[in-house]
């Protein structure tokens, strides 16, 4: 049945990207992406990754599809199509080429199959993560960490730094995201928007003083 | 030969949405697509990662009285953060996208090179 | 959007039950499915709806920006001074042990306080971008509307 559903889903998700690649409406593609973290989302559910799953249905299906969408309204919802037919043939030739070479690869009788206990991502710090966080037979108390989801403890203990090191990442893109859109608006005010727009300036509307103090402090206004 | 199937039929796949996600950003077009087409490739790769994570009659890594085999947490523990990440880069992205229609009045690929090119 | 009395309702309705999940998701993570990453997006698209269907000066009333970029420094903080605070208790950087006698009852702690870095962290960047994307759309939407007032 797992078998089954994980076909059908994947080969959802294949069908969902080709039709991406193939739409020009970028409305159109932004709503199939949308569907496309919802259809990894139940992957993730079916490889037991509930905690990626949780995280992927929220992210990518929702936030992701905002940020795209509010995008769109700000750069035009239509992409024109191409002019020289080059520009469609090398990379599909070129990616064709490297699919063949991925697949041919994958058929390495090494290859650890789906789902093989044995194989070499298995062996290593996982285990003995699980002996973590395992009662021992016989002794209720937990050892070490003592917190049932062991995504959890590996995540902020054993990864600590890493995830230290992924929320600096985000702090970074936030302010990024906010230095580049947040803090121009004034001088795209000033510069960009010729003639009838000083007519409007002696009397700014009630939102822009507040959008005024928000961007005060930013550099460069 | 069924057997070799539905064991490499995850990784296939995963090389198929890979390469369509690299098509997307080769074949210059859109930006907005571009960036689209980048959230596919790195979905692929997380699907690659909790592929490699799973193992055939385990249950999800959340201790439990009687249960005695889990899925490889390990690999839930990177996407999961490379997924919150993810979201954090394309936004940045697309805030580059308005910043370059803003400046250039196009965000198609071509359009920027040959105004590039001609200036 | 702001005039569909049916969204206004549903959205006042469905708000409080986002933010409650969002808390519950943050603070039972340790037993269950969740963690900071996944409560703070969820914690933000409370917010983000709001502004949708109210519109964004409202929202931007309800969580001003101050306190958003104050969010993201500080949970970037939290968590690193967790890790210097176990540094002064004698361990090393984010030896949770150190926070308490029992080594498990630190661990537990020391997670708990860097699951809530991430997750204050998370919400406020994401919130912040979605208002600083919002707030462009609007100007842009509104310079034709002001030009032909004027």
């Amino acid at each position: 049945m797992e078998g089954i559903l994980n076909i059908i889903l994947l080969g959802g998700m294949a069908v969902t990207a080709i039709a991406i690649a193939k739409m020009r409406n970028l409305f159109v593609v932004t709503m199939l992406s949308g569907i496309y973290s919802l259809l990894s989302a139940g992957i993730f559910v079916l490889l037991d990754a509930v905690d990626v799953a949780f995280t992927e249905a929220a992210v990518g299906a929702g936030i992701t599809t905002v940020l795209f969408l509010s995008t769109l309204i700000l750069v035009g919802r239509e992409a024109k199509p191409r002019q020289f037919r080059m520009q469609a043939i090398l990379p599909f030739l070129l990616v064709l080429a490297v699919g063949a070479g991925l697949i041919f690869a994958s058929l390495d009788p090494n290859m650890p199959r789906f789902g093989d206990p044995n194989s070499p991502a298995n062996q290593r710090l996982a285990p003995e993560f699980l002996a973590d966080s395992v009662p021992q037979v016989g002794n209720e108390a937990p050892t070490r960490v003592g917190i049932p989801n062991i995504v959890t403890t590996t995540l902020a203990s054993y990864r600590g730094y890493d995830t230290l090191g992924e929320v600096v990442v985000i702090f970074t893109a936030g302010i990024a995201v906010l230095i580049l859109l947040g803090a121009a608006r004034r001088r795209r005010e000033d510069e960009e928007l010729e003639g009838p727009e000083t007519g409007a300036k002696p009397e700014p509307p009630k939102e822009d003083s507040r959008m005024a103090d928000a961007s005060k402090e930013a550099p460069g206004s | 030969m069924t057997d070799l199937i539905i064991g490499l039929y995850n990784y296939w796949i995963v090389i198929i949405l890979m390469m369509v996600g690299f098509y997307i950003v080769m074949s210059r077009q859109n930006l907005v697509k571009s960036l689209i087409g980048l959230n596919i490739f790195q979905t692929s790769v997380f699907i690659l990662y909790i592929t490699l994570g799973k193992v055939t009659g385990g249950t999800a890594p959340i201790l439990e009285k009687g249960i005695k085999l889990y899925s490889n947490p390990l690999p839930h523990v990177l996407i999961l953060t490379a997924i919150v990440v993810g979201v954090s880069t394309t936004a940045l992205g697309l805030a580059l996208v308005v910043r370059i229609k803003e400046a250039y009045g196009t965000i198609e690929e071509n359009e920027i090179n040959r105004m590039d090119n001609e200036s | 959007m702001r005039n569909h009395l049916v969204l206004r309702v549903i959205a006042k309705l469905l708000i409080p039950f986002i933010l409650v999940f969002a808390l519950y998701v943050q603070f039972h993570g340790d037993y269950g499915p969740g963690g900071g990453f996944q409560a703070g997006v969820i914690f933000a698209v409370a917010f983000i709806l709001y502004a949708l269907i109210y519109g964004l000066e409202n929202a931007r009333r309800v969580m001003p920006p101050t306190w958003l970029r104050a969010g993201t420094a500080l949970g970037v903080l939290i968590y690193a001074g967790t890790g210097i605070a176990t540094m002064f208790l004698g361990g090393k950087f984010l030896d949770y042990s150190r926070l308490a006698h029992d080594a498990s009852h630190g661990q537990h702690y020391g997670i708990i306080a860097v699951e809530f870095g991430v997750g204050l962290t998370v919400a406020s960047v994401m919130v912040t971008i979605f208002f600083v994307f919002a707030g462009r759309q609007r100007l842009t939407d509104e310079d034709p509307d002001e030009e032909n007032g004027a």
